[in-house]
């Protein structure tokens, strides 16, 4: 770990915990030089599922990148407790292989032998009910198909912390609801942890217990919120729209004082 | 959990159903335009013979060269050159794969490798590799090694090449991927760079091909090993004795290996690209 001792102290290392503490992170130098993310501190407990939510390029991207260790952070410290598996914006299958191959390559590539790899790509397929499509290959799927590949794909992975960016992103309201509420069913199955990043506030009201609120230049966290809404819950319902409205209110005011604060700067 | 869940069906039917090889549509996508060039190509040959331009025993007609064809092929000696000389291109080719190969993924692996020997090869690639056969024979004689030595100089380049283009083109993504999946070194290449890179790699070996046949048919011409006579001799010696018809009838059985080797990698690629969906029918 890089810069300065943090001075939060840290909790001891619980699997499934992952802890930012004073984190930022600067892109390029001199004139080229751009500050992503500065001074953020978070923690997400054992099987919380968080949601990251802020307008483009408020850094909440870079924040899972230093999560998943692709990238050191400035200063600061991250600790991620047990394994960390990353699901990306696009579903970064391999082309060449079928999805059970997908799936099988990250049993492989954790040790698991052929015949249980085979077993449990199966099975992992299934229960994102792709039972059937497992000799399929990437191109021969559809989009919200492909993000279930990727998804058995994190599981295989057995992490205790599963990161998100922006998986649904591309995919259309009909089938994102479908995976709502079947990344829901395997996080309360499995029992690990999820940071998930999204512009999209009423999903983070939908999948989360906590969202953390971002700002931009340079990137931050602006405030946190609990969501305590009963589950299972539903996109449409009143509730959820409720609190959805209020999160975008005060993501508005946030955007609203950056862009004052940018006007006054001229 | 009690969501209603079971709405994520699996009846999201794909677009693109499995497929299978269509002997109709081969047929006219990729035999009729092959014969339609045969044909234009025999026709434009017959015309030059019928206008006199020259007389009849040194350019003979198409009849005539294929007779002749007919001919040569019912003795043994052409089965031995044509042996020979695929031979000499199947060793010399293989030599120039793994050479070739093995020079692109270790370079590809080093950037300041990677921009010295690329600008080395993209240099041995604009010289005429015939331009090498004097220094060969100087230097090792005038025998198998010789022609060899310019089969493979003038085809690694093109395929290490290959695998440089294809290591450079792995999307950022892929390696992000790796990282995730924790796979590192060997196992990094073996798994996602390597067959990331297939497509261009397979690119290289055809030019690689292309290059090692045109050495050997060179190198055939200018080097005579006795009792080791190959189609590019045989050739040379059709024309020493002034057989037209022999020598067009050895031509077109060149440019017919040529061709099929060809075929056979476009094959390939085509296979590949379309496993992928890189390419629809």
């Amino acid at each position: 770990m890089t810069g300065p001792v943090a001075t939060a102290v840290m909790a001891p290392a619980v699997p499934g915990r992952l802890q930012l503490a004073g984190v930022s992170k600067v892109f390029g130098r001199g004139d080229q030089r751009v500050v992503a993310l500065e001074g953020v501190d978070l923690t997400v407990e054992p099987g919380e599922f968080v949601a990251v939510v802020g307008g483009s390029g408020c850094g909440k991207s870079t924040m899972l990148t230093l999560a998943a260790g692709l990238e050191e952070p400035t200063t600061g410290t991250v600790e991620a407790a047990g394994g960390v598996a990353l699901m990306f914006q696009e579903s970064t299958l391999l082309p060449w292989l079928t999805a059970a191959k997908n799936v099988e390559l990250a049993l492989r590539l954790h040790g698991v032998g052929r015949d249980e790899r085979q077993e449990r790509a199966r099975r992992l397929l299934a229960k994102v009910r792709l039972g059937r499509h497992a000799d399929k290959r990437p191109h021969e799927l559809s989009g919200g198909m492909r993000q279930r590949v990727a998804l058995a794909r994190v599981l295989a992975q057995e992490a205790s912390i599963v990161l998100m960016d922006e998986p649904l992103g591309a995919l259309d309201a009909m089938t994102r609801d479908q995976m709502h509420d079947l990344i829901e069913d395997v996080w309360q199955e499995s029992g690990f942890s999820v940071v998930f990043v999204t512009h999209n506030v009423r999903e983070a009201v939908r999948l989360a217990d906590r969202a953390i609120l971002m700002g931009s230049r340079p990137g931050h966290i602006v405030q946190e919120l609990q969501i305590e809404l009963p589950r299972p819950r539903v996109m449409d319902a009143a509730p959820v729209a409720a609190l959805a409205s209020e999160l975008t209110r005060r993501l508005r005011e946030e955007v609203a004082r950056h862009d004052e604060s940018d006007y006054f700067d001229i | 959990m009690t969501s209603p869940t079971t709405s994520t069906s699996e009846q999201e039917a794909s677009p693109l159903g499995p497929r299978r090889f269509d002997v109709g549509r081969w047929a006219r996508r990729s035999l009729a335009p092959v014969i339609l060039a045969v044909a234009l190509f025999l026709g434009i040959w017959q015309a030059v013979v019928l206008t006199g331009w020259r007389p009849d025993y040194l350019l003979p007609g198409p009849a005539t060269v294929l007779a002749a064809l007919g001919e040569i092929s019912a003795a043994g000696e052409f089965w031995q050159a044509l042996g020979r000389t695929l031979l000499r291109a199947l060793t010399g080719f293989g030599l120039a794969a793994a050479i070739g190969t093995l020079l692109g993924l270790v370079v590809a692996r080093s950037r300041l490798l990677r921009a010295a020997i690329g600008s080395l090869v993209t240099g041995l690639q604009t010289m005429p590799s015939v331009v090498w056969f004097p220094l060969a024979i100087l230097l090792l004689g005038l025998g198998e090694q010789a022609i060899m030595f310019v089969v493979v100089l003038g085809a690694a380049p093109s395929i290490a090449n290959g695998v440089l283009t294809g290591v450079d083109q792995v999307p950022p993504a892929y390696f992000r991927l790796g990282h995730v999946l924790r796979a590192k070194g060997w196992n990094l290449y073996r798994f996602i760079v390597i067959p990331a890179a297939l497509p261009s790699y397979v690119g290289g070996l055809n030019q690689g091909w292309a290059f090692a046949w045109r050495s050997l048919m060179a190198g055939e011409l200018l080097v005579v090993i006795p009792g080791a006579v190959g189609l590019g001799n045989r050739l040379a010696f059709a024309q020493e004795f002034g057989d037209a018809a022999g020598l067009l009838a050895y031509m077109i059985v060149i440019l017919v290996i040529g061709m099929l080797a060809d075929l056979a990698f476009s094959a390939l690629s085509r296979r590949i690209r379309l496993r992928r969906g890189l390419t629809v029918r």
